[in-house]
């Protein structure tokens, strides 16, 4: 599924490699934990795992893809249709009504449109299932995203993430804007739906309380050899 | 790409407030820049109109540009007078059809009066060649009788409210010196004009013989003292006018123009010239181009401006759109959709601009368009864009796209940079 070797990246214009990675293998369907104090990396490894960045050296392989291989344009198109995200906050189009803002990666992959299509008739069809799924009822449907509470934005966020079963869902602390008991519901949710659709999860959290419902759990700064250096 | 324009439109609508701004200020600058380019060729069309089916225009020598300018459009005044009698012998000439003296410099309320014949009302052509056509009464005749007859402008009708049979009197020169009136000889009306949209609308016309009739008791532009002459006596007297101020000629043959153009220069008694209206038209238009070009480049400014006011709006919201451009991004787009959203916007702000402009050029033009008839006799029409207006309309569109191309390529850049973490 994601396959990473010798991996390092720094920012432009520094000296220093941000990040340092011998190995990253994470299987098919599996959810995995990453976790990492703030500024260990972890924004720049998901940057890494969804091809927006590129590493300065060794190789990163989405299903069996090097990203570095691909077009600009290509990596576009790839990431559409084989990765869902999810940010820490503001996930939404604001100016979009909630069915819209689900809808928007079939905007963008004709993939995702047709699985969702195959899945549920529609993709309209789909996204209102998934809705139902993460609690959102006919109600909120057509209301611009902007009235949404955070608990509900980052539902919403999850449901557009997972329509059309993307291979890889990247959630980067999608639980830190959250308090606690909305965070427990968010995160029984999210590694539900992430099963029945077969989704690989690569979570991103500080908070290490998290961990026990995962697969796997990486702590960035084992791995992270960049980070290791600079600690010393 | 037709993914990103419905969330282009609607991203632009949730900023309506601004944006609409900035459709204002490039509504306001095509609005200029077309009002300015409309007016400019409804003034030439005007002044173009003003004389057609005459082939020489004769005045005593001098400018051309001037001779033009009194004898069509009663603008400023002839420095010298040209004998009738020259005139008559030139009118002898095998290839003048017709010759009409014309005689100015009085005056009714600020509008001017024409002293001319009957032969006028028969041979001045306007616009396409069409002639002057009496909208009530009838033309004066030019003998005794009729004297005191005048045929107005429907201009000088409209605006002062005469109506057949009223009485007026003319004032001596422009009416600017108190007591030069000449109050002793009332005119009657009898005819009043068709509207054509040039200067004859705003003109009062009368018989050269009644010109001579209101001038008997005066001298260099005073009444004699003690000397009064009534307007019974005056029917008695000679009223044959000696001299006249211009006159319009008419050939057989267009051909003829030059060969008679020269024989009037080279006429011996008395300094004469000829000129082309059409040529003496195009000097004007030379003097007039200028400010013309001035003006218009003062409206391509406002369009720069305004267009860089676009840009300013849309760079200075990016920096709160990063979110909206990483959400984006997150959910499939790529970066060059980013920068087709915002060149979208761009093209739409400006496209709705520019319609904005030019419904309110046509709107100024209908509500605009009685006022200046009257007050400057300058006809505007409604009528679809020329070739030039178009010109103009495309520029400022094709000005706009590229200027929000600036913004678009900086959330280019932005979102490269950026990726799925905004740094803001």
């Amino acid at each position: 599924m994601i396959d990473a070797t010798e991996l390092r990246y720094r920012w432009p214009g520094s000296r220093e490699d941000c990040l340092d990675i011998e190995r990253l293998q994470i299987e098919r369907g599996r959810s995995v934990f990453l976790h990492g104090p703030s500024g260990s990396g972890k924004s720049t490894l998901l940057g890494l795992l969804a091809g927006v960045l590129l590493p300065r050296s060794g190789q990163v392989h989405l299903l069996g893809t090097d990203w570095a291989a691909l077009s600009g344009a290509r990596r576009d198109a790839f990431r559409a249709d084989h990765v869902g995200y999810i940010f820490q906050q503001f996930n939404l189009l604001p100016y979009l009504s909630v069915l819209d803002n689900v809808l928007l990666p079939c905007r963008f992959s004709a993939l995702r449109r047709q699985r969702a299509d195959a899945a549920a008739g529609t993709a309209r069809a789909g996204a209102q299932a998934l809705l139902q799924q993460v609690g959102l009822g006919s109600a909120l449907w057509a209301r611009p995203a902007a009235q949404l509470s955070v608990g509900q934005q980052q539902r919403v966020a999850a449901a557009r993430a997972l329509l059309g079963r993307p291979e890889l869902v990247i959630a980067d602390e999608p639980t830190s804007a959250l308090d606690a008991a909305l965070r427990d519901s968010f995160m029984a949710l999210l590694l539900k739906q992430c099963r029945e659709a077969g989704s690989t999860l690569v979570f991103v959290s500080h908070d290490e309380r998290l961990a026990a419902a995962f697969d796997e759990t990486l702590a960035l700064a084992r791995i992270n050899r960049a980070a290791v250096a600079e600690a010393a | 790409m037709k993914a990103i324009l419905g969330i282009a439109l609607r991203s632009a609508w949730s900023r309506r407030g601004t944006l609409a701004l900035v459709l204002l200020s490039v509504a306001l600058s095509s609005f200029l820049l077309l009002g300015v380019e409309r007016l400019r060729q409804d003034v030439r069309e005007n002044f173009a109109q003003s004389v057609s089916g005459t082939d020489l225009i004769v005045g005593a020598r001098g400018g051309s540009l001037q001779l033009l300018l009194y004898a069509v459009f009663r603008v400023g005044g002839a420095t010298n007078n040209v004998r009738l009698s020259s005139l008559e012998e030139i009118a002898r000439h095998r290839a003048v059809a017709w010759m009409v003296p014309l005689s100015l410099g009085d005056s009714h309320r600020g509008f001017p009066v024409l002293a001319t014949t009957p032969g006028y009302f028969e041979h001045f052509r306007w616009g396409d060649k069409q002639p002057l056509r009496l909208a009530e009464g009838r033309a004066f005749s030019g003998d005794l009788a009729g004297l005191y007859e005048v045929v107005l402008g429907a201009e000088v009708a409209a605006a002062l409210g005469y109506r057949l049979g009223d009485k007026l009197t003319l004032s001596h020169g422009g009416g600017e010196m108190p007591g030069a009136e000449h109050a002793d000889k009332p005119f009657t009306v009898i005819g009043i004009l068709q509207r054509t949209g040039t200067p004859v609308d705003r003109t009062l016309h009368v018989s050269l013989q009644a010109m001579e009739a209101i001038h008997l008791d005066w001298v260099a532009g005073v009444p004699l003292p003690g000397q009064k002459i009534s307007a019974e006596q005056a029917r008695a007297a000679d009223l044959t006018p000696k001299q006249v101020t211009a006159a319009l000629i008419g050939l057989k043959n267009r051909a003829a123009v030059f060969s008679v153009q020269r024989a009037i220069a080279d006429y011996e008694a008395e300094p004469l010239m000829a000129v082309l209206p059409g040529v003496a038209l195009d000097e004007l238009w030379d003097v007039v181009g200028a400010g013309e070009r001035a003006l218009l480049a003062m409206s391509a400014l406002v369009a720069v401006v305004s267009l860089a006011g676009l840009v300013a709006v849309v760079l200075a919201g990016l920096n709160e759109r990063r979110r909206e451009l990483a959400v984006l991004r997150a959910v499939g787009a790529a970066p060059r959709h980013v920068l087709w959203m915002l060149a979208a916007e761009g093209a739409l702000v400006t496209l709705l601009g520019v319609l904005a402009g030019t419904a309110a050029v046509a709107m100024a033009t209908v509500l605009a368009a009685p006022t200046l008839q009257t007050r400057f006799g300058i006809g505007l029409r409604l009528a679809p864009p020329d070739a030039t207006q178009w010109a103009l309309l495309g520029a400022v569109l094709a000005a706009g796209f590229l200027a929000s191309l600036v913004p678009g390529w900086q959330a280019y850049r932005l979102s490269l940079a950026d990726g799925l973490s905004p740094r803001a």
